[in-house]
């Protein structure tokens, strides 16, 4: 199909910027092309060490604390592998990145779904949270600021499920990875929590802020016995993250955060721009003030999100992501990734528009 | 200026035909309010004037532009900027600086020849008092202006979904 507007891609459409490239490109030339610690350069755990502590206050130990992995995807799987155990339950709060639950079950865990909803901002609540929990449920694994709804966790939400995490004695998996692209407020951190900090790994990279996806670069940070034990699988698995992404994910720390900051700012101006859009199109959308997802509900339509995302493909050329795709809770809904330009926004909501317009 | 002075005013730097409604959307403010602050952006100078980025080259014209150093000996009370006045008004200076360095004013000339910069420099410029020596160097090829690259690059290929 030609002249498709796609709004299905989870990805920045910027390229990395340009002087964490060539940082990359000159370290190749210096011959720096061997494997590097399991864990990650020193360099870049120092780093990332320090980066958490100034800019979300959580204060990791870069030796015993923290992996460099390949993308957040590996440290989902390493993590969701070091805690659990065959028959464990593990909590999943819905919709959510598609790779959680697969890999619980490839641990030989079963994944329980917790359900966000619309009315809540898609953030996760106690009561939802409380419904879900067994005496065999080991952990929880959150996505905030969440792809694909867009909703965000702030301390409040985080202190009101935290007795809960505390009191059944669950561990915390946090996919941070979104942290950055937080617009209305700062982001809050879990680990920020005293009584979770020793129960929480948390999850970051540089795919998202930096765009930086195809160099996948992510890390895991959690206490020393649970880094010690995702250690032990990511060695045999990766050996270790990439060096060419290494060593430009140091350079980002290091130089790349104006043009970080530019990136937030363009989301954030794009994120005005759709989701005015989608409200006077009559897609109900709240506004997301994380990630670069808006997550209408479709239900005004009278289509499912399966039929109104085929449809809309079929007969005006948009792509969008069906939000049951993402978990149950995300039926009625579609992921629009505002991650394309403010031009192609605009031309895809008049594309929405006149699609709208040919089914009333 | 506040935050969103700042965003409007990168807005309208980037592409000031952009609608008022559409800028109020994107920097969060009411319509009214976006009209008020640009007004009063506009009337306090912060902004100069609207134009586009053109590529002559592209467009098919054959006018030459220079980089041109002036050396020049300052004046006692007004140091470089009477000068300065002085060259600000041939039309054909498009922009104007004073510089650190090896040397002391840079212009920026377009004319329709090569010759034309030549006699305009060595005719107009040169003999004005105070000017101690001049360079002129002509633009070959221009690759980036103010901040938007000339040349065409090939887009990225990207998934047409990821999750």
């Amino acid at each position: 199909m030609e002249d498709v507007i796609s709004l299905g891609v989870g990805e920045p459409d910027f390229v990395t910027p340009w002087c964490v490239c060539e940082a990359s490109i000159y370290s190749i030339e210096q011959g720096s092309t061997a494997y590097t610690s399991n864990k990650g350069t020193p360099q870049l755990r120092g780093a990332i060490s320090r980066y958490l502590d100034t800019r979300f206050g959580t204060r990791y130990d870069p030796d015993s604390e923290i992996i460099v992995t390949c993308g957040v995807s590996e440290a989902a799987d390493i993590a969701i592998r070091a805690v659990t155990d065959p028959g464990d339950e593990v909590l999943v709060a819905e919709p959510c990145y598609v790779s959680y639950t697969p890999c619980v079950s490839l641990a030989g865990g079963t994944p329980v779904t917790v359900p966000c909803r619309a009315e809540d901002e898609f953030r996760l609540t106690a009561d939802a949270l409380a419904e879900c929990i067994t005496p065999r449920t080991k952990a929880l694994i959150a996505n905030f600021p969440n792809n694909p709804t867009g909703g965000v966790m702030q301390k409040a939400d985080w202190h009101e499920i935290a007795d809960l995490l505390v009191d059944k004695d669950l561990l915390l998996i946090s996919d941070e990875v979104y942290a950055e692209l937080t617009y209305d407020g700062d982001h809050f951190s879990p680990a920020m929590i005293p009584e979770l900090r020793d129960r929480t790994i948390t999850l970051n990279g540089f795919s998202k802020a930096f765009a930086m996806t195809g160099w996948r670069i992510g890390y895991l940070c959690a206490p020393p016995e649970i880094t010690a034990a995702a250690l032990k699988i990511h060695q045999y698995v990766a050996l270790c993250a990439p060096v060419m992404g290494q060593i430009a994910a140091y350079e980002a720390l290091r130089i790349g955060e104006a043009e970080k900051d530019a990136m937030v700012r363009e989301y954030r101006l794009r994120r005005n721009l759709f989701v005015d859009g989608l409200n006077k199109l009559g897609l109900a959308c709240h506004v997301p003030k994380g990630a670069f997802y808006a997550f209408p509900s479709v239900e005004s339509t009278g289509m499912t999100d399966t039929e109104f995302a085929e449809s809309l493909l079929r007969e005006q050329h948009v792509a969008v992501v069906p939000g049951s795709v993402l978990g149950s809770s995300g039926a009625g809904h579609v992921r629009c990734a505002y991650a394309v330009s403010r031009d192609n926004l605009k031309e895809a909501l008049s594309r929405m528009g006149a699609f709208l317009d040919s089914v009333k | 200026m506040d935050e969103k002075d700042r965003i409007l005013l990168q807005l309208l730097e980037e592409n000031c035909r952009t609608p008022e409604k559409e800028l109020a959307v994107l920097a969060e403010v009411s319509e009214q309010d976006a009209k008020d602050r640009i007004r009063r952006l506009e009337a306090t100078g912060a902004v100069r004037r609207y134009g586009a980025v053109v590529d002559w080259e592209r467009a098919g014209d054959g006018n030459v532009t220079a980089v041109i150093e002036l050396k020049v000996s300052p004046e006692r009370d007004f140091g470089y900027d009477r000068i300065a006045e002085r060259i600000t008004r041939f039309p054909q200076v498009r922009s104007l600086r004073l510089m650190t360095g090896a040397y002391d004013l840079q212009l920026l000339v377009t004319g329709p020849s090569m010759h034309e910069i030549a006699r305009f420099v060595s005719e107009q410029i040169a003999p004005m008092d105070r000017i101690r020596e001049t360079a002129t160097h002509i633009i070959m090829k221009t690759y980036k202006e103010n901040g938007t690259t000339f040349a065409e690059r090939e887009e990225v290929e990207r998934l047409p979904y990821s999750f």
